[in-house]
């Protein structure tokens, strides 16, 4: 009951940076996706369970504002939050490579399936514009804010177990 | 881990993937329920209108002075350099030059707002804060901080500075979400101000870094159509209401059917530099009414 209510608080929270002070501090216009970063960090922490409820709920709140359909950024980010729990056996949450690794290709995930489905179904075919336009910055920016949020979550999650004795990994794990 | 088998003691546990599988004829549910009524969005609305919109309007400004301050900074260096130049320059600017410079500065501005006001007089309007914007990194839309319970509905327009940045097609409790023309997948009817040919103005996101959107569809066989021509909504529009700017052709080409034009027209607003708009609280007469 606990957890739950600090992850809804912590996806809200997200949500609401990205669309508000992350739009003033965007580079060429584009931000980074900080609700890939909470749903696929939590799914490999928590397993598939939690992965798809908080897909599910960034999903809702992206298409509540801003979608034009509600559902389709619920059906997205669930499934990302889904697979990313499928691989909880098989990661280390502690290492940093490894999630950075499975933020990044959500994310490429992400921005494949919504250029196809948003993009190309309306007949823009010019894939290498978006490719190197929108997809891989976000990506980068991505990647570069979970340097900062993912060790966050990860505090955050340790102090929901009550295992925060030994240090929290860094950067310097890498 | 079978759903049949229960364990004494142990209380029931949905397994992940029928969760997922209900999660997911749920999205759909909704994506079509979306997609033709208007069931789901607005009970959605309200309650996340009651929870997020108040944190988004306290966030925003603290987003935009922390860009303001981060374009300063950034700005640092020009204005270094301007500093010893224009320090420079002071000797020899003399009082009658500064007010020379202040009179037409005022002047400019009155003269677009009285522009404005005469373009657009007859129609009521109320000022709205933008207090987020699109999340995602594909379309252009943001909310403001006006629902309906400000009078505010859907398909209505709204003006910026001197021209027309789009229509509401959300509307909650207390914040609306609008469209901007510039986004890939908005189409306007829009006409040409000096010749009153027709043409669809698309917004694009491959041209977004040009700063410019694009317009197709123009019948122009007498070749009036020239660049630098305004264009404005066209009385045929079935959202936007008639003669609202929208901007000003930079670039027209005959198309392969040799039939039509298109090219491209750069907006008559600054979109990246957006914090409040005007909505125009009067909608388009349509035929069923």
């Amino acid at each position: 009951m606990k957890r739950s209510l600090v992850y809804i608080v912590l996806i809200i929270f997200c949500f609401i940076l990205q669309a508000t002070v992350f739009r003033s501090f965007s580079f060429a216009g584009i931000v980074p996706n900080l609700l890939i970063i909470v749903t696929a960090s939590l799914g490999f922490m928590r397993g598939a369970r939690t992965g798809l409820a908080v897909g599910f709920l960034c999903g809702l709140l992206m298409d509540i504002f801003f979608g034009d359909v509600i559902g389709f950024h619920a059906l997205l980010y669930m499934y990302i939050g889904f697979i990313n729990g499928l691989l909880t056996g098989f990661f280390f949450p502690e290492r940093i490579k490894q999630p950075l690794f499975m933020i990044t290709l959500s994310n490429i995930f992400y921005g494949m399936l919504s250029y196809l489905i948003l993009f190309m179904m309306r007949g823009r075919f010019n894939f290498n514009f978006y490719l190197i336009n929108v997809i891989l910055p976000e990506v980068v920016y991505t990647v570069l804010a979970a340097l900062i949020l993912y060790p966050l979550i990860l505090w955050l999650d340790g102090l929901l177990d009550g295992r925060n004795n030994k240090a929290v990994t860094t950067v310097n794990d890498l | 881990m079978s759903p049949i088998i229960k364990q004494k003691g142990e209380r029931y546990k949905l397994p992940d993937r029928y969760l997922l599988f209900i999660l997911t004829v749920i999205c759909l549910g909704l994506i079509i329920l979306t997609l033709y009524t208007d069931y789901i969005s607005r009970p959605l609305g309200f309650v996340a209108g009651r929870v997020i919109v108040p944190m988004q309007s306290g966030l925003s400004h603290v987003g935009s002075y922390l860009g303001g301050r981060r374009d300063e900074l950034a700005n640092i260096r020009d204005l270094l350099a301007e500093n010893e130049r224009l320090r420079e320059q002071l000797d020899i600017l003399t009082l009658e030059n500064t007010l020379y410079k202040q009179d037409r500065y005022e002047l400019a501005n009155l003269r677009i707002l009285y522009e404005l006001d005469s373009m657009y007089a007859d129609y009521e309007k109320v000022g709205a804060r933008i207090i987020a914007r699109d999340p995602g990194n594909w379309f252009h839309s943001f909310t403001i901080d006006k629902g309906y319970e400000d009078g505010l509905a859907e398909d209505m327009n709204i003006l910026a500075g001197a021209g027309l940045i789009g229509r509401i097609v959300r509307v909650g409790p207390n914040w609306s979400r609008v469209i901007t023309i510039i986004a890939d997948n908005s189409n306007v009817s829009g006409q040409v101000l000096a010749t009153e040919d027709n043409l669809i103005v698309r917004g694009n996101r491959e041209l977004y870094a040009d700063g410019v959107i694009e317009f197709e569809q123009l019948i122009d066989n007498a070749d009036r159509v020239v660049v630098g021509d305004k264009i404005v909504t066209s009385i045929i529009s079935d959202k936007y209401l008639p003669g609202i700017l929208i901007g000003y052709i930079t670039q027209i080409s005959r198309d392969a059917n040799n039939l039509t034009k298109s090219g491209q027209l750069a907006p008559a607003v600054d979109f990246e530099r957006l914090s409040e708009v005007l909505v125009i609280t009067e909608l388009k007469q349509s035929i069923e009414d």
